[in-house]
């Protein structure tokens, strides 16, 4: 789960991580009044969880309550990669003398949490690293020791930090590390962590990414959860338990398993077609959650075929089976099927389809053939 | 031969009175695997399906019955403990299939596991087979035949999908391995590629891969570096956008790394033959034979 820029810094807030004292609006009137509460020039933020909001002009500055009132009814409304913009953060403007970054990510080679920090922040990480790599210091964190001090120290002195901003760093790095284990993130990053024109740092930006096998243990952060953050599909989705993305294809899939899921959109693209989304209905789905799907993907208008494709282990053909014609009972289609089913109980699952005018195939490659060829007839 | 597991595995089922270890615990018997003993706290004493031993605790059983492999059924929020018991209890190789383990857990019980003498495979994973010797898992036993390919994956239902088409194909499989789709796990493709490549019983391996960590990227360099045996390969998510998690916690593509396209390139380089669908698997390997 990834959580918005604000939700972030307050938890870094809460860890001893300085941050700026901002408030989050949702109607221009609204951005005008904390502003006018802030008493100064602010900066105006889209609350999107894409990158590229400053790009796509979803961050502005503003002089005075009522430039920050207009400036939030431009941002607020604006759809930025695909996303509309319904939240604003208006933070005090910080008077920044240089951008640092620092981040918190699970490294699977080293299997380590491992600590980043650059002296260039401010940009995507991921271009400094191909830019110019020797800029981005590591160290790996031992799970069982912690942070230590001289972890921090050889960051610090790599970055080229001053010396005396070496404490308030120290306390930072510890406080993002404790923030990031309590939390169960995947990742927590400050860009830019600002070294202000007084010399105190500050987390200007913060970004955080939450490990979603771990949220039944935070129930406070899964409240966090903000439904304008999903679509109506992945909403579906998530509440019965099916790992769904959308893409923008043309045939719609239902698999069990999510390698074979991934293996069906790539052998729908060697066939000259393109996969409408992934979706892993999970082991030992049952015909309601089998009717879920298929309601999501019956759901996209850019659909102009489906195809199934269950190996049956713990997940039984005949289930399927059933769950595919309560749904097709409850949404009548025209879209063509193709349904390709093995293992367990196949032979019971195809016999319960051929009542419904269903195409079937043996093979993964036939199936995939007849959904693309089915998809160009349409 | 084979690796890791055959007929004098001596299998201890932690969560054996659960629906899914009861389940499959009957189903891993009927396969013909030695079933030695069921742990579930609270119910030591009693008997399980296949009138199987219960006992209380891991020590305790592996004491009583010499049980040499664990296979873990639990709940998620009780599956790093039962790891850790199975560790400290002696057994050499663990098995976890249990799916969403937090992976902050996962970091301190492979930490911990890498000062002991245990092997632990998975978590969230469909397990492992010795066809016609042991199945220690949740793969359909059926669609596997006695052979000398060795089969080691990421995932499951495409394992069993690539296993399947051997199968039919008249080509065997000395032991297939699913090491799990999650981000740390216990066991990675160059372990196993190190047991295939010391396996008298093995000639030739299949290697089922997908997007998301580098682990591909390094059995690319083992097998360039170290491998005599040919391997065939499939890499999964070639489609895949990037940033998106595509159900398994693994499988995400990140900052630009871990793309379908880099760990293909890794492995051509490294004289791997990579299908382009899993359909051209079998017919890869069926050229090797």
């Amino acid at each position: 789960m990834n959580l918005q820029e604000f939700q972030a810094k307050r938890i870094f807030g809460q860890f001893g991580i300085p941050v700026p004292q901002g408030e989050v609006a949702t109607t221009p009137a609204e951005a005008a009044a904390i502003a006018g509460r802030i008493g100064g020039p602010v900066v105006v933020k889209a609350q999107v969880l894409v990158g590229g909001r400053g790009k796509a002009g979803g961050i502005k500055l503003a002089k005075m309550p009522a430039e920050a009132g207009e400036v939030a009814g431009r941002i607020l409304g604006m759809t930025i990669k695909g996303l509309t913009v319904k939240k604003v953060l208006v933070d005090p403007a910080a008077d920044i003398r240089q951008e640092l970054y620092l981040g918190l990510v699970l490294d699977r080679a080293q299997r380590r949490v491992v600590m980043m920090a650059s002296s260039e922040g401010g940009v995507d990480i991921e271009e400094v690293a191909a830019r110019s790599p020797e800029k981005i210091l590591t160290v790996a964190v031992n799970p069982f020791l912690g942070l230590r001090e001289y972890q921090v120290r050889d960051l610090a002195l790599g970055i080229g930090l001053p010396r005396e901003q070496w404490a308030a760093f120290t306390r930072i790095c510890q406080g993002l590390y404790e923030c990031y284990m309590s939390c169960d993130a995947s990742l927590a990053e400050i860009n830019p962590l600002a070294v202000l024109g007084d010399g105190t740092l500050k987390a200007l930006d913060g970004k955080m990414v939450l490990d979603d096998s771990a949220l039944p243990r935070h129930p406070d952060l899964a409240a966090l959860r903000d439904e304008d953050d999903e679509t109506a599909e992945e909403r579906t989705a998530r509440l019965n338990d099916l790992s769904y993305v959308k893409l923008d294809g043309e045939i719609g899939c239902m698999v069990n398993g999510a390698g074979l899921a991934m293996a069906t959109m790539d052998i729908i693209k060697y066939y000259g077609g393109s996969p409408a989304n992934f979706l892993d209905v999970g082991g030992g789905a049952k015909a309601d959650k089998v009717a879920a799907a298929l309601r999501i993907i019956l759901s996209d208008p850019n659909v102009k075929a489906v195809l199934f494709n269950i190996f049956g282990g713990i997940t039984r053909g005949d289930e399927v089976a059933r769950g595919i014609l309560a749904a097709l009972a409850e949404v009548p289609t025209r879209v063509p099927m193709v349904v390709r089913l093995v293992g367990t109980n196949a032979e019971e699952g195809r016999q319960i389809l051929a009542q419904a005018q269903m195409m079937t195939a043996e093979t993964l490659a036939e199936a995939a053939q007849m959904a693309v060829a089915a998809a160009k007839g349409a | 031969m084979s690796i890791l597991v055959n007929k004098d595995t001596r299998l201890l089922v932690q969560g054996i009175t659960g629906r899914e270890g009861a389940f499959h615990t009957e189903q891993m018997i009927a396969y013909g695997t030695k079933v030695v003993a069921g742990v579930t706290p609270g119910k030591g004493g009693t008997w399980g399906v296949g009138n199987t031993p219960i006992f209380d605790t891991v020590r305790e059983a592996v004491h009583a019955t010499g049980a040499n492999v664990s296979i873990i059924y639990v709940p998620a929020r009780f599956a790093p403990d039962a790891i850790l018991e199975a560790a400290d209890a002696g057994i050499p190789l663990i098995v976890c299939i249990t799916e969403g383990i937090p992976a902050l857990d996962m970091l301190k019980v492979r930490a911990y596991l890498d000062t002991t003498a245990s092997r632990l495979i998975g978590p969230n994973c469909p397990g492992l087979i010795t066809p016609g010797e042991a199945k220690v898992g949740i793969m359909p036993g059926y669609i596997h035949t006695r052979g000398r390919v060795g089969v080691v994956s990421r995932s499951g239902t495409l394992t069993y999908e690539v296993v399947y088409a051997l199968t039919q194909r008249g080509i065997g499989q000395s032991t297939a391995v699913g090491i799990g789709g999650d981000p740390i796990n216990g066991t990675s493709f160059v372990d196993v590629l190190k047991m295939f490549e010391a396996d008298p019983e093995t000639d030739q391996v299949v290697m089922i891969g997908e997007i998301g960590g580098t682990d591909e990227e390094r059995a690319a360099e083992f097998i360039k570096t170290k491998m005599t045996k040919p391997v065939t390969a499939f890499i999964a998510g070639q489609t895949a956008p990037p940033g998106k998690r595509m159900g398994h916690a693994g499988a995400i593509i990140s900052g630009g790394k871990g793309t379908a396209a880099d760990k293909i390139a890794a492995l051509q380089a490294a004289g791997v033959r990579v299908a382009r669908h899993p359909g051209e698997i079998a017919e890869l390997v069926a050229q090797h034979m």
